[in-house]
């Protein structure tokens, strides 16, 4: 069974889950106003609830072309892009992202969209280490990550990886789920 | 987009700023348009009000 299976998704992109939920609750209690920027949007749930809830103007990437026009489409100001690469620095008062995070076997790898939004390589931190060596460069010098990760990819793990990039780490929401626990992790320097 | 997103929108090879040529707008938004990186010359499209800000190795070798 791969891991679209697993997940029951036949979709090109990623509909909004607990995951989605728990990032977005978070951001909306702590975030009031500035600009924001919401990695790997997806659908474009997690965007559209800060802009909806909040003050704040938002911004939304993704890699993947189909999750980009599904996310314009719900109002968000969407961009396809790698990570932050295409910002200026010190933009952004907060970034949030909720990443592909399941640790995957390399022969069933990038075979489609819905696979590469939720499969984190071997480790689960294929996308969130480069993430967190670069999403420093864009954050305004007191700006704050939102940063979801699953139990499956190791919390302790990416809190030591975030270390190393000048972030000290609190978790600000936890949900446990059957096969997983699922926290939300606030970064700042 | 909205053009005030040009404020913060980088070329992703060089994070030079961006110039914005043969935009076609609807309203505030752009909704067609070229990005062009003055410093390498890279050029970034602008279709249907998204810019696609890939680095150009990274827009082929996707699923389609």
């Amino acid at each position: 069974m791969d891991l679209r299976e697993q997940r029951g998704e036949t979709t090109d992109v990623y509909q909004p889950a607990e995951d989605s939920q728990l990032l977005a609750d978070a951001v909306c209690d702590r975030v009031a106003d500035g600009l924001v920027l919401e990695v790997g949007t997806g659908s474009g749930y997690v965007a559209g609830r800060i802009a909806e809830e909040t003050n704040a103007q938002v911004v939304a990437t993704d890699l993947n072309p189909h999750a980009v026009r599904q996310a314009r489409d719900e109002g968000v100001e969407a961009i396809r892009a790698d990570l932050v690469s295409p910002f200026a620095n010190d933009s952004f008062d907060a970034v949030a992202f909720n990443p592909p995070y399941l640790p995957t076997d390399p022969d069933n790898e990038w075979d489609d969209w819905m696979e590469r939004a939720l499969s984190g390589g071997e480790d689960g931190r294929a996308v969130i280490d480069p993430f967190l060596e670069t999403v420093g460069r864009v954050l305004a010098p007191d700006g704050v990550v939102y940063l979801l990760v699953s139990s499956l990819t190791g919390v302790d793990e990416v809190v030591e990886r975030a270390g190393e990039h000048g972030f000290s780490a609190v978790a600000i929401a936890e949900e446990s789920f059957p096969f997983e626990t699922l926290t939300v992790l606030e970064l700042v320097r | 987009m909205k053009e005030s997103l040009l404020e913060i929108l980088r070329c992703p090879l060089d994070k030079h700023e961006l110039e914005l040529e043969d935009a076609e707008y609807d309203g505030e938004e752009i909704v067609e348009g070229t990005l062009v990186c003055p410093e390498c010359g890279e050029r970034y499209p602008i279709e249907d009000g998204i810019p696609n800000l890939l680095p150009p190795d990274m827009r082929e070798e996707a699923p389609a």
